[in-house]
Protein backbone atom coordinates (compact mmCIF):
# COMPACT_ATOMS: atom_id res chain seq x y z
CA UNK A 1 0.00 0.00 0.00
CA UNK A 2 1.29 3.20 -1.10
CA UNK A 3 0.64 6.63 0.24
CA UNK A 4 -1.32 8.42 -2.25
CA UNK A 5 -0.27 12.09 -1.47
CA UNK A 6 -2.92 13.38 -3.85
CA UNK A 7 -5.83 11.77 -2.02
CA UNK A 8 -5.07 13.35 1.05
CA UNK A 9 -4.79 17.03 -0.23
CA UNK A 10 -7.28 16.70 -2.56
CA UNK A 11 -9.94 14.51 -0.85
CA UNK A 12 -9.26 13.45 2.95
CA UNK A 13 -8.36 16.42 3.96
CA UNK A 14 -10.65 19.15 2.82
CA UNK A 15 -13.29 17.09 4.39
CA UNK A 16 -11.77 16.14 7.23
CA UNK A 17 -10.93 20.06 8.19
CA UNK A 18 -14.85 21.08 7.59
CA UNK A 19 -15.60 18.10 9.79
CA UNK A 20 -12.89 19.41 12.31
CA UNK A 21 -14.92 22.84 12.10
CA UNK A 22 -18.03 21.07 13.00
CA UNK A 23 -16.84 19.24 15.53
CA UNK A 24 -15.39 22.04 17.13
CA UNK A 25 -18.62 23.74 17.04
CA UNK A 26 -20.03 20.94 18.66
CA UNK A 27 -17.29 20.34 21.56
CA UNK A 28 -16.40 23.94 22.59
CA UNK A 29 -20.18 25.31 23.08
CA UNK A 30 -20.51 21.94 24.88
CA UNK A 31 -17.96 21.84 27.34
CA UNK A 32 -18.90 25.38 28.71
CA UNK A 33 -22.45 25.30 28.78
CA UNK A 34 -22.31 21.91 30.32
CA UNK A 35 -20.00 23.06 32.55
CA UNK A 36 -21.91 25.71 33.82
CA UNK A 37 -25.16 23.29 34.15
CA UNK A 38 -23.10 21.21 36.14
CA UNK A 39 -22.07 23.19 37.96
CA UNK A 40 -26.18 24.29 38.97
CA UNK A 41 -26.83 21.20 38.61
CA UNK A 42 -24.22 19.98 41.38
CA UNK A 43 -25.14 22.69 43.41
CA UNK A 44 -28.58 22.08 43.47
CA UNK A 45 -27.87 18.16 44.23
CA UNK A 46 -25.93 18.86 47.24
CA UNK A 47 -27.75 21.77 48.58
CA UNK A 48 -31.01 22.01 47.33
CA UNK A 49 -34.47 21.09 48.98
CA UNK A 50 -35.31 17.33 49.26
CA UNK A 51 -37.86 18.07 46.47
CA UNK A 52 -35.11 19.55 43.81
CA UNK A 53 -32.37 17.14 44.69
CA UNK A 54 -34.62 14.33 43.73
CA UNK A 55 -35.35 15.88 40.54
CA UNK A 56 -31.96 16.55 40.01
CA UNK A 57 -30.71 13.07 41.20
CA UNK A 58 -33.80 11.55 38.62
CA UNK A 59 -32.05 13.32 35.60
CA UNK A 60 -28.79 12.32 35.99
CA UNK A 61 -29.84 8.81 36.79
CA UNK A 62 -31.97 8.83 33.86
CA UNK A 63 -28.84 10.77 31.43
CA UNK A 64 -26.46 8.62 32.85
CA UNK A 65 -28.48 5.32 32.73
CA UNK A 66 -28.97 5.81 29.09
CA UNK A 67 -26.68 5.50 26.23
CA UNK A 68 -26.06 8.92 24.54
CA UNK A 69 -26.78 7.37 20.90
CA UNK A 70 -30.13 6.89 22.19
CA UNK A 71 -30.72 10.13 23.53
CA UNK A 72 -29.40 11.47 20.47
CA UNK A 73 -31.61 9.74 18.64
CA UNK A 74 -34.30 10.20 20.41
CA UNK A 75 -34.27 13.96 20.24
CA UNK A 76 -33.63 13.46 16.39
CA UNK A 77 -35.71 11.36 15.63
CA UNK A 78 -38.34 10.68 18.23
CA UNK A 79 -39.04 14.30 19.44
CA UNK A 80 -40.27 15.93 15.90
CA UNK A 81 -43.53 13.24 16.99
CA UNK A 82 -44.42 15.17 19.69
CA UNK A 83 -44.02 18.74 17.71
CA UNK A 84 -40.11 19.79 18.49
CA UNK A 85 -37.69 20.03 15.59
CA UNK A 86 -34.00 19.99 16.20
CA UNK A 87 -31.83 20.90 13.11
CA UNK A 88 -28.94 18.01 13.35
CA UNK A 89 -26.33 20.65 14.77
CA UNK A 90 -28.47 21.42 17.30
CA UNK A 91 -29.88 17.69 18.64
CA UNK A 92 -26.46 16.90 18.80
CA UNK A 93 -25.55 20.20 20.65
CA UNK A 94 -28.67 19.67 22.59
CA UNK A 95 -27.85 16.16 23.90
CA UNK A 96 -24.33 16.60 24.64
CA UNK A 97 -25.30 19.54 26.72
CA UNK A 98 -27.37 17.39 29.00
CA UNK A 99 -24.94 14.17 28.82
CA UNK A 100 -22.08 16.49 29.93
CA UNK A 101 -23.67 18.62 32.28
CA UNK A 102 -25.24 15.41 34.61
CA UNK A 103 -21.53 14.06 34.16
CA UNK A 104 -20.10 17.25 35.61
CA UNK A 105 -22.39 17.45 37.98
CA UNK A 106 -21.41 14.29 39.93
CA UNK A 107 -17.83 15.60 39.53
CA UNK A 108 -18.80 18.93 41.58
CA UNK A 109 -21.33 17.41 43.63
CA UNK A 110 -18.23 14.89 44.92
CA UNK A 111 -15.79 17.82 45.44
CA UNK A 112 -18.89 19.86 47.24
CA UNK A 113 -18.94 17.38 49.40
CA UNK A 114 -15.03 17.01 50.44
CA UNK A 115 -15.11 20.95 51.24
CA UNK A 116 -14.21 20.90 55.34
CA UNK A 117 -17.54 21.47 57.01
CA UNK A 118 -15.45 23.94 59.11
CA UNK A 119 -14.85 26.40 56.37
CA UNK A 120 -18.73 26.84 55.86
CA UNK A 121 -19.12 27.14 59.97
CA UNK A 122 -16.67 29.99 59.90
CA UNK A 123 -18.58 31.40 57.09
CA UNK A 124 -21.80 31.03 58.84
CA UNK A 125 -19.92 32.58 61.96
CA UNK A 126 -18.56 35.87 59.63
CA UNK A 127 -22.55 36.77 58.67
CA UNK A 128 -22.02 34.88 55.24
CA UNK A 129 -25.66 33.97 53.85
CA UNK A 130 -25.86 30.33 52.71
CA UNK A 131 -26.23 31.81 48.90
CA UNK A 132 -22.96 33.61 49.50
CA UNK A 133 -21.03 30.92 51.65
CA UNK A 134 -21.65 28.88 48.49
CA UNK A 135 -20.85 31.36 45.68
CA UNK A 136 -17.56 33.02 47.70
CA UNK A 137 -16.12 30.17 50.18
CA UNK A 138 -17.45 26.92 48.87
CA UNK A 139 -17.20 27.42 45.15
CA UNK A 140 -13.93 28.66 44.36
CA UNK A 141 -12.58 25.75 46.68
CA UNK A 142 -14.78 23.12 45.09
CA UNK A 143 -13.61 24.43 41.56
CA UNK A 144 -10.00 23.33 41.82
CA UNK A 145 -10.94 20.49 43.63
CA UNK A 146 -13.17 19.17 40.29
CA UNK A 147 -10.89 20.45 38.07
CA UNK A 148 -9.28 17.07 37.03
CA UNK A 149 -12.44 15.43 36.86
CA UNK A 150 -14.12 17.87 34.91
CA UNK A 151 -11.14 18.43 32.57
CA UNK A 152 -11.38 13.83 31.91
CA UNK A 153 -15.50 14.74 30.78
CA UNK A 154 -14.18 17.10 28.17
CA UNK A 155 -11.70 14.83 27.14
CA UNK A 156 -14.60 12.11 26.77
CA UNK A 157 -17.15 14.47 25.35
CA UNK A 158 -14.31 15.41 22.60
CA UNK A 159 -14.93 12.21 21.78
CA UNK A 160 -18.33 10.97 22.29
CA UNK A 161 -18.64 14.20 19.90
CA UNK A 162 -18.37 11.98 17.13
CA UNK A 163 -21.52 10.28 17.69
CA UNK A 164 -23.24 13.27 16.39
CA UNK A 165 -22.95 11.72 12.75
CA UNK A 166 -25.61 9.08 13.84
CA UNK A 167 -28.32 12.21 13.45
CA UNK A 168 -26.37 13.37 10.16
CA UNK A 169 -24.85 16.07 12.19
CA UNK A 170 -21.56 16.21 9.62
CA UNK A 171 -18.73 16.40 12.01
CA UNK A 172 -15.21 15.00 11.59
CA UNK A 173 -15.87 11.47 12.00
CA UNK A 174 -19.68 11.88 9.40
CA UNK A 175 -17.08 13.47 6.96
CA UNK A 176 -14.40 10.32 7.31
CA UNK A 177 -17.15 7.95 7.15
CA UNK A 178 -18.32 9.98 3.80
CA UNK A 179 -15.06 9.99 2.35
CA UNK A 180 -14.37 6.12 3.71
CA UNK A 181 -17.54 4.83 1.68
CA UNK A 182 -17.02 7.12 -1.59
CA UNK A 183 -13.25 5.45 -1.77
CA UNK A 184 -13.23 2.31 -0.12
CA UNK A 185 -9.66 4.01 1.60
CA UNK A 186 -10.73 2.95 5.65
CA UNK A 187 -7.12 2.65 6.47
CA UNK A 188 -6.11 5.91 5.84
CA UNK A 189 -9.70 7.74 6.29
CA UNK A 190 -9.85 6.00 9.75
CA UNK A 191 -6.27 6.82 11.30
CA UNK A 192 -6.08 10.15 9.94
CA UNK A 193 -9.65 11.09 11.46
CA UNK A 194 -8.53 9.12 14.69
CA UNK A 195 -5.28 10.96 14.49
CA UNK A 196 -7.36 14.45 14.66
CA UNK A 197 -8.87 13.20 17.94
CA UNK A 198 -5.59 12.74 19.59
CA UNK A 199 -4.52 16.15 18.31
CA UNK A 200 -7.49 17.74 19.74
CA UNK A 201 -7.21 15.54 22.98
CA UNK A 202 -3.60 16.11 23.35
CA UNK A 203 -4.30 19.98 23.14
CA UNK A 204 -7.03 19.71 25.66
CA UNK A 205 -5.07 18.30 28.21
CA UNK A 206 -2.56 20.80 27.77
CA UNK A 207 -4.55 23.43 27.88
CA UNK A 208 -6.52 22.01 30.91
CA UNK A 209 -3.25 21.47 32.54
CA UNK A 210 -1.99 25.10 32.47
CA UNK A 211 -5.65 25.49 34.14
CA UNK A 212 -4.83 23.22 36.88
CA UNK A 213 -1.36 24.79 37.55
CA UNK A 214 -3.45 28.57 37.54
CA UNK A 215 -5.51 27.67 39.86
CA UNK A 216 -3.71 25.82 42.09
CA UNK A 217 -3.16 27.41 45.49
CA UNK A 218 -0.36 26.29 48.33
CA UNK A 219 -2.69 23.69 50.35
CA UNK A 220 -4.50 22.56 47.71
CA UNK A 221 -2.35 20.46 45.78
CA UNK A 222 -0.05 17.50 47.14
CA UNK A 223 3.05 18.20 48.01
CA UNK B 1 -16.55 47.78 85.59
CA UNK B 2 -18.68 49.06 83.45
CA UNK B 3 -21.93 47.28 84.16
CA UNK B 4 -23.83 47.51 81.04
CA UNK B 5 -24.66 43.96 79.59
CA UNK B 6 -23.90 42.84 76.02
CA UNK B 7 -24.67 39.26 75.75
CA UNK B 8 -27.46 37.30 77.82
CA UNK B 9 -27.79 33.87 77.18
CA UNK B 10 -30.99 32.51 79.25
CA UNK B 11 -31.87 29.09 80.37
CA UNK B 12 -30.05 27.15 77.23
CA UNK B 13 -30.57 23.82 76.79
CA UNK B 14 -30.13 20.95 74.18
CA UNK B 15 -30.35 17.52 74.13
CA UNK B 16 -29.06 14.77 71.16
CA UNK B 17 -31.94 11.67 71.64
CA UNK B 18 -31.78 10.89 75.23
CA UNK B 19 -28.40 12.34 75.43
CA UNK B 20 -28.52 15.87 77.34
CA UNK B 21 -25.50 17.81 76.16
CA UNK B 22 -26.43 20.88 77.67
CA UNK B 23 -29.60 22.09 80.67
CA UNK B 24 -30.15 25.47 81.90
CA UNK B 25 -26.93 27.26 80.97
CA UNK B 26 -27.41 30.60 81.84
CA UNK B 27 -24.78 33.39 81.47
CA UNK B 28 -24.81 36.82 81.26
CA UNK B 29 -21.42 38.90 79.76
CA UNK B 30 -20.57 42.72 80.48
CA UNK B 31 -18.88 45.02 78.40
CA UNK B 32 -15.28 44.48 78.76
CA UNK B 33 -15.61 41.44 80.47
CA UNK B 34 -13.44 37.82 79.73
CA UNK B 35 -15.17 35.41 81.28
CA UNK B 36 -13.77 31.75 80.75
CA UNK B 37 -15.17 28.38 80.25
CA UNK B 38 -13.70 25.22 82.14
CA UNK B 39 -14.24 21.74 82.76
CA UNK B 40 -13.40 18.29 81.93
CA UNK B 41 -13.65 17.58 78.06
CA UNK B 42 -17.53 16.39 77.23
CA UNK B 43 -18.70 19.34 79.90
CA UNK B 44 -20.54 20.77 76.65
CA UNK B 45 -17.91 23.84 76.44
CA UNK B 46 -17.71 24.11 72.66
CA UNK B 47 -21.47 23.26 72.51
CA UNK B 48 -22.15 26.31 74.72
CA UNK B 49 -20.44 28.90 73.05
CA UNK B 50 -21.64 26.96 69.41
CA UNK B 51 -24.83 27.72 70.91
CA UNK B 52 -24.47 31.25 71.36
CA UNK B 53 -23.81 31.99 67.58
CA UNK B 54 -26.02 29.80 66.49
CA UNK B 55 -23.76 27.35 64.86
CA UNK B 56 -25.58 24.55 66.96
CA UNK B 57 -29.03 25.44 67.68
CA UNK B 58 -30.50 25.01 70.58
CA UNK B 59 -33.50 23.18 72.06
CA UNK B 60 -34.88 26.19 74.16
CA UNK B 61 -32.94 29.18 75.90
CA UNK B 62 -33.03 32.57 75.26
CA UNK B 63 -30.14 34.63 73.82
CA UNK B 64 -30.04 38.66 74.29
CA UNK B 65 -27.86 41.33 72.45
CA UNK B 66 -27.38 44.17 74.24
CA UNK B 67 -30.92 43.50 75.72
CA UNK B 68 -32.68 42.56 72.46
CA UNK B 69 -33.50 39.25 72.27
CA UNK B 70 -32.20 37.66 69.02
CA UNK B 71 -34.81 35.75 66.57
CA UNK B 72 -32.33 32.94 65.63
CA UNK B 73 -35.02 31.20 63.18
CA UNK B 74 -35.08 34.69 61.05
CA UNK B 75 -32.52 33.74 58.76
CA UNK B 76 -31.66 37.66 58.29
CA UNK B 77 -31.45 38.62 61.16
CA UNK B 78 -29.41 35.65 62.54
CA UNK B 79 -26.79 36.59 59.94
CA UNK B 80 -26.96 40.11 61.02
CA UNK B 81 -26.63 38.85 64.71
CA UNK B 82 -23.49 36.69 63.73
CA UNK B 83 -21.37 39.53 62.41
CA UNK B 84 -21.58 41.17 65.50
CA UNK B 85 -20.41 38.13 67.45
CA UNK B 86 -17.17 37.22 66.71
CA UNK B 87 -15.98 33.42 66.95
CA UNK B 88 -12.23 32.04 66.86
CA UNK B 89 -12.05 28.16 66.43
CA UNK B 90 -9.71 25.55 67.52
CA UNK B 91 -8.77 24.52 64.52
CA UNK B 92 -8.71 28.26 63.27
CA UNK B 93 -10.94 27.62 60.16
CA UNK B 94 -9.50 29.91 57.75
CA UNK B 95 -10.25 29.69 54.38
CA UNK B 96 -7.97 27.46 52.64
CA UNK B 97 -8.34 29.28 49.37
CA UNK B 98 -7.66 32.95 50.34
CA UNK B 99 -4.46 34.40 51.42
CA UNK B 100 -4.15 35.96 54.80
CA UNK B 101 -5.78 39.04 53.73
CA UNK B 102 -8.01 38.10 51.69
CA UNK B 103 -9.36 35.93 54.83
CA UNK B 104 -9.80 38.97 56.24
CA UNK B 105 -11.38 41.43 53.94
CA UNK B 106 -14.07 38.49 52.43
CA UNK B 107 -16.68 39.06 54.96
CA UNK B 108 -16.05 42.80 55.25
CA UNK B 109 -16.55 42.64 51.04
CA UNK B 110 -19.23 40.38 50.20
CA UNK B 111 -21.30 40.29 53.64
CA UNK B 112 -20.91 44.14 54.91
CA UNK B 113 -20.15 45.13 51.32
CA UNK B 114 -17.11 47.51 51.49
CA UNK B 115 -15.28 48.07 48.11
CA UNK B 116 -12.04 46.25 47.66
CA UNK B 117 -9.72 49.03 48.39
CA UNK B 118 -11.52 50.11 51.54
CA UNK B 119 -11.84 46.54 52.64
CA UNK B 120 -7.83 45.58 51.81
CA UNK B 121 -7.11 49.15 53.74
CA UNK B 122 -9.23 47.68 56.62
CA UNK B 123 -7.94 44.34 56.78
CA UNK B 124 -4.47 45.46 56.40
CA UNK B 125 -4.93 47.26 59.78
CA UNK B 126 -6.01 44.36 61.40
CA UNK B 127 -3.43 42.17 60.54
CA UNK B 128 -1.01 44.28 61.79
CA UNK B 129 -2.45 44.57 64.86
CA UNK B 130 -1.64 40.87 65.43
CA UNK B 131 1.57 41.50 63.49
CA UNK B 132 1.26 39.83 60.42
CA UNK B 133 1.75 42.29 57.92
CA UNK B 134 4.52 40.88 56.17
CA UNK B 135 2.28 37.80 56.04
CA UNK B 136 -0.67 39.08 54.33
CA UNK B 137 0.36 37.52 51.02
CA UNK B 138 0.48 33.87 52.50
CA UNK B 139 -2.37 31.04 52.29
CA UNK B 140 -3.17 29.29 55.36
CA UNK B 141 -1.27 26.31 54.36
CA UNK B 142 2.46 28.50 54.33
CA UNK B 143 1.53 30.06 57.79
CA UNK B 144 2.33 28.62 61.14
CA UNK B 145 -0.33 27.29 63.80
CA UNK B 146 0.17 30.76 65.77
CA UNK B 147 0.30 33.02 62.71
CA UNK B 148 -3.03 31.17 61.32
CA UNK B 149 -5.21 31.54 64.67
CA UNK B 150 -3.46 35.23 64.66
CA UNK B 151 -5.33 35.80 61.08
CA UNK B 152 -8.69 34.22 62.57
CA UNK B 153 -8.86 36.81 65.02
CA UNK B 154 -7.97 40.05 62.59
CA UNK B 155 -10.65 38.05 60.86
CA UNK B 156 -13.31 37.85 63.45
CA UNK B 157 -11.90 41.75 64.39
CA UNK B 158 -12.48 43.39 61.54
CA UNK B 159 -15.96 42.59 61.40
CA UNK B 160 -16.19 45.08 64.83
CA UNK B 161 -17.84 42.54 66.84
CA UNK B 162 -19.39 43.64 70.28
CA UNK B 163 -18.17 40.40 71.66
CA UNK B 164 -15.57 37.76 70.49
CA UNK B 165 -16.61 33.90 71.52
CA UNK B 166 -13.20 31.76 71.49
CA UNK B 167 -13.23 28.32 71.74
CA UNK B 168 -10.30 26.68 72.78
CA UNK B 169 -7.78 29.15 70.93
CA UNK B 170 -4.93 27.61 71.63
CA UNK B 171 -5.77 23.96 72.05
CA UNK B 172 -3.99 23.03 68.60
CA UNK B 173 -0.88 24.83 68.46
CA UNK B 174 2.22 24.05 69.34
CA UNK B 175 3.55 25.26 72.96
CA UNK B 176 6.17 27.21 71.72
CA UNK B 177 3.26 28.84 69.57
CA UNK B 178 0.87 29.39 72.07
CA UNK B 179 2.33 32.72 73.41
CA UNK B 180 1.81 34.87 70.49
CA UNK B 181 -2.11 34.00 70.75
CA UNK B 182 -2.69 34.61 74.39
CA UNK B 183 -0.58 37.91 73.66
CA UNK B 184 -3.51 38.86 71.28
CA UNK B 185 -5.61 38.07 73.86
CA UNK B 186 -4.36 39.61 76.40
CA UNK B 187 -3.94 42.96 74.10
CA UNK B 188 -7.88 42.65 73.67
CA UNK B 189 -8.44 41.84 76.98
CA UNK B 190 -7.09 45.46 78.11
CA UNK B 191 -8.31 47.00 75.20
CA UNK B 192 -11.80 46.39 76.63
CA UNK B 193 -13.16 43.69 74.23
CA UNK B 194 -16.13 41.41 75.89
CA UNK B 195 -15.23 38.07 75.70
CA UNK B 196 -16.02 34.86 76.39
CA UNK B 197 -13.45 32.16 76.52
CA UNK B 198 -13.57 27.97 76.91
CA UNK B 199 -9.63 27.11 77.63
CA UNK B 200 -7.39 25.00 79.78
CA UNK B 201 -4.87 27.76 79.84
CA UNK B 202 -5.49 27.72 83.78
CA UNK B 203 -2.28 30.21 85.02
CA UNK B 204 -3.77 32.98 81.68
CA UNK B 205 -6.91 32.12 83.44
CA UNK B 206 -5.72 32.99 86.83
CA UNK B 207 -4.00 36.06 85.65
CA UNK B 208 -6.85 37.72 83.14
CA UNK B 209 -10.10 36.67 83.24
CA UNK B 210 -13.28 38.73 85.33
CA UNK B 211 -14.83 35.29 85.99
CA UNK B 212 -14.72 31.72 85.69
CA UNK B 213 -17.72 29.54 84.90
CA UNK B 214 -16.98 25.98 85.51
CA UNK B 215 -19.15 23.15 83.48
CA UNK B 216 -19.34 19.71 84.10
CA UNK B 217 -22.10 17.54 82.01
CA UNK B 218 -23.83 19.99 80.49
CA UNK B 219 -24.21 22.21 83.02
CA UNK B 220 -22.94 25.16 84.56
CA UNK B 221 -21.51 24.07 88.48
CA UNK B 222 -20.44 27.40 89.74
CA UNK B 223 -19.23 30.71 88.48
CA UNK B 224 -16.87 33.14 90.44
CA UNK B 225 -13.82 35.29 89.88
CA UNK B 226 -11.04 33.62 90.10
CA UNK B 227 -9.69 34.92 93.18
CA UNK B 228 -13.13 33.29 95.39
CA UNK B 229 -13.19 30.13 93.12
CA UNK B 230 -9.17 29.64 92.67
CA UNK B 231 -8.12 31.48 96.17
CA UNK B 232 -6.22 29.90 99.17
CA UNK B 233 -8.84 28.33 100.93
CA UNK B 234 -11.80 28.10 98.42
CA UNK B 235 -13.48 24.95 98.23
CA UNK B 236 -14.70 24.89 95.23
CA UNK B 237 -15.14 22.30 92.05
CA UNK B 238 -13.21 24.73 90.33
CA UNK B 239 -10.08 23.94 92.75
CA UNK B 240 -10.32 20.37 92.12
CA UNK B 241 -9.97 20.86 89.10
CA UNK B 242 -7.40 23.44 88.78
CA UNK B 243 -5.51 20.77 91.20
CA UNK B 244 -6.11 17.76 89.17
CA UNK B 245 -4.49 19.80 86.07
CA UNK B 246 -1.53 21.11 88.03
CA UNK B 247 -0.74 17.35 89.39
CA UNK B 248 -0.37 15.82 86.25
Amino acid sequence: MSLDLLFFQEELLPALNRGLVVSLALIIPASLIGFVFGVVLGCTRTYGSRFVKKLGDAFTALVRGVPLAIQLMFIYYALPKLGVFFEPYGAALTSFIICTSAYQSEYIRGALLSIHKGQIQAAKALGFTPLKTILWIIIPQAARRALPGCGNEIIYLIKYSSLAYLVTCMELMGEGKVVASDTFRFMEVFLAVGLYYLCMVSIATVLLHWLEKKASIPGFRPR
Amino acid sequence: MNEQVILEVKDISLSVGPKSILSHCSLTLHKGELKVLIGPSGAGKSTLLQCINVLTQADSGQILLEGREVMTQNAKELCCYRTKVGMIFQDFKLFDHLTAIENVSIALRKVRGMSKEEAKKRAMQELERVNLAEQRELYPAQLSGGQKQRVAFARALAMDPLVLLLDEPTSALDPELVGEVLAVIRDLASGGMTMIMATHQMDFIRAISSEIIFMENGHIVEQGPPESLLGENAQSRTKQFYNSLASV
